[in-house]
């Protein structure tokens, strides 16, 4: 048995530190922009699906479940390779990343408002309806103010997964940090200390936010 | 039973009201005059908070008229009318719930005043003032910036009754509101209810306490599987009651025949 004498050397990497700094922009930009695309998604979708209506739940059922139920590497190629032949129009790969990584986690913020929304109890509508609330008011004044304090913590932690999800848009050529890895890789041939820095700024980035989430519910449990 | 010339503050007729295949009401009619308490009793699962449900429209029932003061709601097949005439009708009603269903993220004064503020869009000043006024009123002044979760039972009830009576309903609805309180704190709630009847306030309470009801209801009604099956005073309905089932039901409340043994 040869024991392995790798000989470390991470100094090539300064020379490309604004190359994996570019990266770090782009997945910072996919993540927020992912966020915020799938917030708005995520809180249309959840709240209509609290409709009653079969005609109105049937298509957003189909949209979530179509995303939850397949892998995002698998949408994120389906939709750069197969949805431009479908359509005829070709989208860029930046328009197609972000596209898939929204609607992904737009399904999943969907999912915890409306689970957010139904977890307060009827009595809660009862008691807002008796006193004469429209159903938006109820909503607005009584249902939401108390079911966002729970959709907190599942919203943080499924933030979190999509900072580490936008690295899948690599395999489509955006320029994120897990692709510029890639690159450096293929130009000075030391995959150990470029992957190894890559996934110590993902996890630099993404430590603090866990720690911070927790910290969150803590608090969120304690004024209960 | 309505007072002769003026017309009952709440009529309710021939509702029907299912829960998918169970029938919960059949064809109850039931009148409730200006100023007077009617206690609804019968064994659980009778249908006596449904029905009480329905009058403030938190159940629609699929056939039946209700009218509470000048506005009727006609019911057909359950269709719900539209949502802005809900709840103009449901904001006639008070109701107090079993379980107080207090706005849990708000003060004791802001659950008071979301009525007055959000639904009549009284200025704020005005809501405050109302709703402190109230609060005083059930003696829980001095808990208005208490948060529900800091406040016993009795007094979280007393505050569901205040926030019911901001809306200056002309109706109010008991649903059981001391079933779910430790026993020394039912008294604090009854007080309450008790002045309540003596301002005159027109009310219908589905309630288990028969001594209660007894003294402050001017009517009371026995329900059972849905219908009413006697109504009459309390005198003749909890003491001299006609029915078997009546008879059956009241039987099991022992303390209460002993109370009033010797009072005919």
């Amino acid at each position: 048995m040869t024991a392995v004498t790798y000989n470390w050397d991470f100094s090539f990497l300064w020379m490309y530190r604004w190359l994996l700094l570019k990266g770090l922009g782009f997945t910072i930009v996919y993540t927020v922009g992912s966020i915020v695309f799938g917030l708005v998604v995520g809180l249309l979708v959840g709240l209509l699906r609290l409709s009653k209506s079969w005609l109105v739940n049937f298509p957003l059922v189909a949209y979530i479940e179509a995303f939850r139920c397949t892998p995002l590497l698998v949408q994120i190629i389906w939709f750069y390779y197969a949805f431009p032949v479908l359509v005829g129009v070709d989208i860029p790969a930046h328009a197609a990343g972000m596209l898939v990584l929204s609607l992904y986690t737009g399904a999943f913020y969907a999912e915890i408002f409306r689970g957010g929304v139904i977890s307060i109890e009827r009595g809660q509508w009862d008691a807002a309806r008796a006193i004469g609330m429209r159903h938006i008011q109820v909503l607005r004044r009584v249902i939401l103010p108390q079911a966002v304090k729970r959709m907190i913590p599942p919203f943080i932690n499924q933030s979190i997964i999509q900072l580490k999800n936008t690295s899948l848009v690599s395999t489509i050529a955006v320029a994120d940090l897990l692709y510029q890895g890639q690159l450096i890789t293929s130009a000075t041939y030391r995959p150990l200390e470029t992957y190894t820095t890559v996934a110590i700024i993902y996890f630099a980035i993404l430590f603090p936010l866990t720690v911070g989430a927790q910290v969150v519910e803590r608090r969120l449990q304690k004024s209960d | 039973m309505s007072a002769a010339g003026s017309p009952p503050m709440i009529e309710v007729s021939d509702l029907w009201k299912a829960f998918g295949s169970l029938q919960v009401l059949k064809g109850i009619s039931l009148e409730v005059c200006k100023g007077s308490a009617v206690a609804l009793i019968g064994p659980s699962g009778s249908g006596k908070s449904t029905l009480l449900r329905c009058i403030n429209l938190l159940e629609m029932p699929e056939r039946g008229r209700v009218r509470v003061g000048d506005q009727i709601i006609d019911c057909a097949r359950g269709k719900l009318p539209p949502d802005k005439e809900l709840a103009s009708f449901r904001a006639r009603t008070g109701m107090v719930f079993q379980l107080f269903n207090l706005f849990p993220h708000m003060t004791a004064l802001q659950n008071v005043s979301a009525g007055p503020l959000f639904v009549k869009k009284l200025p704020a000043g005005e809501a405050k003032e109302l709703a402190m006024a109230l609060l005083a009123k059930v003696d829980l002044a001095d808990k208005a910036h208490a948060y529900p979760s800091h406040l016993s039972g009795g007094q979280r009830q007393r505050v569901a009754i205040a926030r019911a009576l901001a809306m200056n309903p002309e109706v109010l609805l008991f649903d059981e509101v001391t079933s779910a309180l430790d026993p020394e704190l039912v008294g604090e709630v009854l007080d309450v209810i008790r002045s309540l009847v003596e301002e005159g306030m027109t009310m219908v309470l589905v309630t288990h306490e028969m001594a209660f009801a007894h003294e402050v209801a001017k009517t009371v009604a026995f329900i059972s599987d849905g219908a009413i099956v006697e109504i009459g005073t309390p005198r003749d309905v909890l003491e001299q009651p006609q029915n078997p089932r009546t008879q059956a039901f009241l039987a099991r409340f022992h303390s209460f025949a002993r109370t009033f043994a010797g009072t005919t």
